[in-house]
């Protein structure tokens, strides 16, 4: 594949993925932030994203486990969620934990479980499509291109 | 001049030319963030330095006393050349809130004088109100942007020369006056000129009651809330 179409598919990709909800502003936002000095900036952030997102999925998991269900630690972990989602503009994440929170708040263990299945479910598929677009930007970087934004 | 034997450097050349060189020698705002996040530390930080700020990011607001030099219940002689000109800091924090922690500066004669912007996820008037209520400059709902921290910076600006005047009786018009070759960002101090003579909505919530325009902008969205008869 030539350069010009590895940069159409890129912006193609990209932009199937704030039709999709993938992402939202805050992304761009981020993207905006990154120049010539800082140019891994964006694949930083989204990979402390990751690190932290994985974690605190362990945690949750491990606190829905627990016999008798800490409701407070659980929605203390998923307001950080929330809030490192939104910080790099992964919406769907987001979403998931707005409504995740709200099951907290109702003790509702049905729905926390629900919601944790979901909330990975979203975050491997941002993951995902992070990756692969990072993948392709590498791949027009290597052939001497630049990032279409 | 007649300088105090037991000054710093800075302070006698803050003495000598009439303007405060105290923000680590250079022009450079120093801020001061906070967040338990690590994610949203790179990323304030990196929108800090796009604004030319220099910045110290610390995780809790326990780490932020300790680096004022609050924690150990003494005053901190802070002119080491790391004097922070501004503090920015989440409000949900584990151990101390972001609420606490502006508590704790404002309590201080050291440092209440430095500006306190509280940034939250949770878009909530009574938080807001309190938060300034209590003494912050600003509130930053997040995610945070660029334009928030370019208008808090710009505010920063003109509240920093604001406050030189406002510390030295002398100092004050020097710097008034000379138009100050720091600033070269005239515009803005025109721009504060020009709305301190306005009918601008004054802040109640700081002592300092600066009309920065852009401030005022920010506050019509909860003026309602905050003109309470506090000030």
């Amino acid at each position: 594949m030539d350069l010009v179409q590895l940069q159409r598919q890129l912006v193609d990709y990209k932009t199937s993925l704030y039709n999709e909800g993938f992402l939202d502003e805050q992304f761009t936002q981020l993207q905006e932030l990154q120049d010539e000095n800082n140019p891994d900036f964006v694949v930083e952030v989204v990979s402390l994203f990751f690190e932290d997102s994985e974690r605190l999925l362990n945690e949750l998991t491990k606190a829905l486990e627990q016999q008798s269900v800490d409701f407070k630690r659980v929605d203390a972990h998923v307001h950080q969620l929330k809030g490192s989602s939104s910080s790099i503009g992964a919406q769907r994440v987001q979403k998931v934990c707005i409504a995740f929170r709200n099951y907290c708040e109702e003790q509702n263990i049905e729905g926390c479980v629900k919601c944790l299945q979901q909330v990975r479910h979203e975050y491997s598929l941002v993951k995902t499509k992070l990756e692969s677009m990072f993948q392709l930007q590498q791949q027009i970087l290597s052939a001497g291109g630049s990032i279409p934004m | 001049m007649a300088v105090n034997g037991a000054v710093t450097w800075l302070r006698r050349t803050e003495e000598i030319d009439g303007y405060d060189l105290s923000a680590s020698d250079s022009e450079e705002v120093h801020v001061l963030a906070v967040d338990d996040s690590l994610v949203d530390r790179k990323v304030i930080e990196r929108l800090l330095k796009i604004t030319s700020c220099k910045v110290t990011a610390v995780d809790s607001g326990r780490r932020a006393l300790q680096f004022l030099g609050l924690d150990e219940e003494k005053e901190a002689n802070g002119f080491d050349g790391l004097k922070v000109d501004l503090i920015i800091t989440d409000y949900c924090m584990p151990g101390m809130t972001g609420y606490e922690l502006m508590k704790k500066v404002k309590e201080s004669s050291a440092f209440r004088e430095i500006p306190v912007v509280i940034m939250s996820s949770e878009n909530v008037v009574a938080r807001i109100d309190r938060c300034l209520e209590e003494g912050a400059e600003d509130f930053i709902v997040k995610p945070v942007k660029l334009s928030d921290v370019k208008r808090i910076i710009d505010y920063m600006a003109t509240y920093f020369r604001e406050g030189e005047e406002r510390r030295g009786g002398i100092n004050k018009r020097k710097i008034r006056d000379e138009g100050d070759d720091r600033s070269s960002s005239s515009p803005l101090s025109t721009l504060w000129s020009s709305s301190s003579s306005s009918s601008l909505p004054t802040a109640p919530c700081s002592p300092s009651t600066l009309d920065s325009p852009t401030r005022s902008l920010k506050m019509t969205c909860f003026e309602e809330h905050i003109f309470t008869d506090k000030n």
